[in-house]
Formats: structure tokens, C-alpha cells, sequence
């Protein structure tokens, strides 16, 4: 996966999945750029008019605590993020957010060295992030998991193998 | 070294000793989405391409979120899932017949040992009877109605011991609450949450439902209990797979032990905007209440009913409260005992099963300021409808009270 680049949009800790889009959308419309309007809404109210394609977000802790709706990766990659870095994230959001094709990163040390409005370079299979000049590694994600993100998520994935990586891949 | 019940359950679906941390991949024995989830889960099952769902007894579909249907969007999802269970002949509950979580277990899907997903994150709440339970994505889901297995990841457990006897004012819900507290919103986050002790094995398997619903409320993967002879009558007649007692053995590996004394506990509120905002009721006593909800998948079981109506009976509420049984079953058991009327005579407005205000989708929305009292699993801002409302979480005992005070009080005994 080549690089990516952006401006930086930074959040605290415990970005909930009710921030990140309220659950009355949800129950309305599964139509993504309609409910990618309303991307972080309760976090940052213009965030969806401010954001721009190839934009980064860098959370705290527990990114993406809360409800198990999918429609919160979802929104954020519809509205134009590329990556989301955080201290850590609450494991729903982390698996929904590959099979989505967003690709998440964990990465304390970034939080205090990058400030919204900075650019940063995400190099996703070297593991490392570029901030200000300094750079900052992380933990390689599983190769299954860079797999179904390479392949655009897990519905492309199955799509495209006829079969889920964890089990023997049929064709 | 012993094994947690967690390692216990997934040893016996790979045949082997698992360890924390390695991925395994898990049959599953009941898989769940609701309206909240299931329209994106059929989205991606037929964005994939699958053509057949693994097992129509074991995939369920549960119409409770905005249930009944509040406006043409919503209907629209609804009916999309009904064509789609119907196309696939599994079992839809529709409107009427209550939470997800409390129907699953109600229904036989499930029993101790088996893996049960749900595209929701309180799926967690069917570790009460020794099941490995947890929530997952809509596309997670999909692969799992394709193929009738998934990924895990094999969590580390934290266990929470609680010995003793718990004071007559409190409930399980204190007791999680409080564990909550303690162990903060994160604080368990990919792990296994194992409750045990004296306190838990006494509990009914109404109040153990309470404590593993709100695992997720640390982080938790699941939340887990022992199976026992509690479980085994809540069970029988309802499952159509042998009933097997299992626990953690006590000299497992345990990533980190909790000691709660049950008899040092107190009624707990969880402040508002974090479920780990926890405080004892004692240290609120005296704010203003405008709305009261007893329901949820945490705590609209017979037992909260009845706890209600204890406080109620003969009696006028001062806070507006609505009430909602988890699950028709729940429902007509309150009927049975009497306890409808009272609530109903007492000033409460009793809605069908379902998650009601809960989620805050379709009905029961607070105004600007108001302070909500909530046996509900989550306070987050905007959970009920509106990021200016104050929602407190408490106990049904608690909550009762503050219906009938119309302010925070330490409750006496139920
Ligand atoms: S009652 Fe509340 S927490 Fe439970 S499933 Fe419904 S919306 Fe979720």
C-alpha cells in the first residue's frame, strides 16, 4: 500500500461511535454519503465540510468506543479520511474499520507530537508515521488483516478469492 | 496452570489448549443482527456475492432498535430485512417481541460452551451463561452468514471476584457499575472479563445478565459466568443441546484480578457523559429528576420489574417514567404477576419491548438540561436523542426511586 499523506484532524480520548455518527442516522438510510455528512458530527459539528480527500485523523484512546455500528468507519472514510492513528481503539471499531477498507494504526507516542493542521506521512507496511520531522513506528498489522485492506475490505475480499482468508481460500 | 472460561470454551471448539493473543477461527453456533446493523450486513452479504446463509437455525434477525417503525426510512430497512429472512427462511422477531439480547437467550440460541456473535456491541451480555459472546461489524457479520465462522483474536481474561453478600439497597447493576469505576472505560479493552464469587454464584440469571451486558463498557470482548445450576433451570426446555457446567479454573492466568467485598458496596450512579463517571448515589442525593427509564437489555428483566413495583405500588410518581420490558415473554410475565397494572396505576407510561429510549432513535427524548435516570448501559452524549440532556445510570432500585421522589435518593431496601 503506497503512502499516505495529509493534514492532520485531532481528536481526544474515547471518540465514541455515537460522536462519530448519532445513531438516529443510522436507522434511516444505509446511502454512505448521505451519512457521510454528518462524519464526526458530535465531536465537530463542520467537520464533513472542512475535511479534505487524503486528510489523516489522530485519536486518543479508546477511538471508536461504543456501539457496534460499522457506519462509523464508514463515514469517516466517506468523508475523504485516508488513515486514523490513535493511542488505541475499542476493538469493534478496529475490526469494522479494515473490512471497511479504512486502515487504523496504533500509535501512542504520535498523540503529543502532532497538532491539528500539520501534515503527516503514514507508511502503513514499514510501520512507521513521519510528524513534524521525527518519525514514530508501530506494530506491523497482521498480514491477514493488511490483506483484506489491500483488497479494499473484506467484501472485495471475498469477492475476489471466493472464500475468506482465515479459512482455505477456494479459488 | 488452569484455564479462564473463556480459554475453556474456545479449547473446546479447536481442540487444543489456545493461547492469548493467537488468532483462531471459531464455528459459530448463533449469529444476530437487528435493524440497527442488519441492513448494512445484507448490503455487504450481497456486495460479496454469497448466495446461501450457513445455517437458517442458527442466523436470527431481531426488528428492536426503532421498533415499531417510526418513519418511511426505517420502514424501508425493516422491510428489507424481512424480504431478506424470508428469502433466506431464517427466524425474523419483529416489532413486539423485545431486545435482541434477551431474546437470543429466551429463544435457545444460547447455552453454555457455544459461540454466539451478534452485530451489536452488547452482545457480550450471553457470556452470563458460560458462551464465548461477542459483538461484531455488519461485514464481519455477512462473512459469518456466509460462512458460518469467524476470526478471533484469544483474549486475556481480568476477572472479577466478588465475595460476600451484597446490602439489601443493592443490585448487580451496583456491582458493575462499580466494577466499571474501578477499571475504567478502557480498561479491559480486547480482554475477557470473568466475574466470579460468592455474590455472583447467588445471583438470579436476571441480575448475571446485567453484569456481563455492561462488559462491554470496559472494553471488554465478553463478559463471562459460570455455568451452574441457576443457569441450568433458566435453560431447560429452551436449548436442544446438552447442558454442561462450566467455569474458570482459579489458577489460570489471569491478566489481572479485581476484589470487590459485595458487603462494602453501595447504590452507584454513572455520571454523565462516561459510563466510567462513576459515583455513589449518597454523594447526589437531592438532584433534580425529570425523565426516569426502567427497561434495556440491561435491566427491563421481571426481576427490575418487580423491584419497580416494589417501590410503586399504591404510589404516584414525581419524575415522568416510561417503562419497557425487554421481551414479550417479560411482558407477559409482568401481566401474569400484576405488576403492568401497578406500574400503569403508579403514573408510568409502559411501552412495547424494545430498546425505547435507550438509543434514543425514535421516542423518549429528553429536552435541553433535563436530568435522565437510566437503568441503560450507556450515558455517552446524545445516547438518548440529545447531546444537552443529563443521563445518569443506576440500578432499577435507584431509579424507582427517583421516579417516585422526583429527585436522586439513597434507595432503602426493594
Ligand atoms: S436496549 Fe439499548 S443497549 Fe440494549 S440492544 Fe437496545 S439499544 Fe442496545
Amino acid at each position: 500500500m503506497e503512502l499516505l499523506k495529509g493534514k492532520v484532524w485531532k481528536f481526544g480520548d474515547d471518540i465514541s461511535t455515537d460522536l462519530i455518527i448519532p445513531g438516529k442516522y443510522k436507522f434511516k438510510t444505509i446511502d454512505f454519503n448521505e451519512l457521510a455528512k454528518h462524519a464526526m458530527e458530535g465531536a465537530d459539528p463542520d467537520f464533513s465540510t472542512k475535511v479534505n480527500k487524503g486528510d489523516l485523523i489522530v485519536g486518543g484512546d479508546n477511538f471508536g468506543c461504543g456501539s457496534s455500528r460499522e457506519q462509523a468507519p464508514v463515514v469517516i472514510k466517506h468523508s475523504g479520511i485516508s488513515a486514523v492513528i490513535a493511542k488505541s481503539f475499542a476493538r469493534i471499531f478496529y475490526r469494522n474499520s479494515f473490512n471497511v477498507g479504512l486502515p487504523v494504526v496504533e500509535c501512542p507516542e504520535l498523540f503529543d507530537n502532532v497538532e491539528t493542521g500539520d501534515t503527516l506521512e503514514l507508511y502503513l507496511a514499514e510501520g512507521k508515521v513521519i510528524a513534524r520531522g521525527r518519525t514514530f513506528t508501530f506494530k506491523p498489522i497482521p498480514p491477514f488483516l493488511m490483506a483484506i485492506l489491500q483488497d479494499g475490505g473484506l467484501v472485495e475480499h471475498y469477492r475476489k478469492r471466493g472464500g475468506f482468508i482465515w479459512e482455505k481460500p477456494t479459488r | 496452570m488452569g484455564m479462564t472460561l473463556a480459554e475453556k470454551i474456545i479449547s473446546r471448539k479447536i481442540g487444543r489448549v489456545p493461547v492469548p493473543g493467537e488468532i483462531v477461527v471459531m464455528p459459530i453456533d448463533a449469529a444476530m443482527a437487528h435493524d440497527g446493523t442488519a441492513p448494512l450486513m445484507i448490503k455487504s452479504f450481497e456486495a460479496m456475492g454469497a448466495k446461501k446463509v450457513w445455517d437458517n437455525k442458527k442466523a436470527a434477525f431481531v426488528i428492536d432498535h426503532i421498533s415499531p417503525s417510526s418513519n418511511e426510512g426505517t420502514s424501508a430497512l425493516h422491510k428489507m430485512m424481512r424480504d431478506f429472512a424470508k428469502a433466506h427462511s431464517f427466524q425474523l422477531y419483529d416489532i413486539g417481541e423485545g431486545i435482541c439480547h434477551q431474546i437470543l437467550p429466551e429463544k435457545g440460541y444460547v447455552f453454555p460452551g457455544g459461540v454466539v456473535v451478534g452485530a451489536d456491541s452488547h452482545t457480550c451480555t450471553h457470556g452470563a451463561f458460560a458462551a464465548f459472546s461477542t459483538g461484531i461489524g455488519s461485514t464481519d457479520m455477512a462473512a459469518v452468514f456466509a460462512s458460518g465462522k469467524l476470526w478471533f483474536k484469544v483474549p486475556e481474561t481480568i476477572r472479577i471476584k466478588i465475595e460476600g453478600t451484597m446490602p439489601i439497597n443493592v443490585m448487580s447493576k451496583d456491582a458493575i457499575l462499580y466494577s466499571i469505576g474501578e477499571i475504567g472505560a478502557d480498561g479491559a479493552t480486547y480482554k475477557a472479563v470473568e466475574f466470579c464469587g460468592e455474590a455472583v454464584r447467588k445471583m438470579s440469571m436476571d441480575s448475571r445478565m446485567t453484569m456481563t451486558n455492561m462488559a462491554i463498557e470496559m472494553g471488554g470482548k465478553t463478559g463471562l459466568i459460570a455455568s451452574d445450576a441457576i443457569t441450568r433451570e433458566y435453560l431447560e426446555g429452551r436449548i436442544n443441546v446438552p447442558f454442561i457446567e462450566l467455569s474458570g479454573d482459579g489458577d489460570a492466568d489471569f491478566a489481572d484480578t479485581l476484589e470487590i467485598d459485595a458487603g462494602d458496596l453501595e447504590p452507584q450512579l454513572s455520571c454523565p457523559h462516561q459510563v466510567d463517571n462513576v459515583k455513589p448515589v449518597a454523594e447526589l442525593e437531592g438532584l433534580p429528576v425529570d425523565q426516569v427509564f426502567i427497561g434495556s437489555c440491561t435491566n427491563g428483566r421481571l426481576e427490575d420489574l418487580r423491584i419497580a413495583v416494589k417501590v410503586l405500588r399504591g404510589k404516584k410518581v414525581k419524575a415522568r417514567t416510561i417503562v419497557m420490558p425487554a421481551s414479550r415473554e417479560i411482558y407477559l410475565g409482568a401481566i401474569k404477576e400484576g405488576l403492568i397494572e401497578e406500574l400503569v396505576k403508579a403514573g408510568c407510561a409502559v411501552g412495547v419491548p424494545g430498546c425505547g429510549p435507550c438509543v434514543g432513535g425514535h421516542h423518549g427524548v429528553p429536552s435541553q438540561g433535563e436530568n435522565v435516570i437510566s437503568t441503560t448501559n450507556r450515558n455517552f452524549k446524545g445516547r438518548m436523542g440529545n447531546a444537552e440532556a443529563n443521563v445518569y445510570l443506576a440500578s432499577p432500585l435507584t431509579a424507582a426511586y427517583a421516579a417516585l421522589k422526583g429527585k436522586v435518593e439513597v434507595p432503602l431496601e426493594a
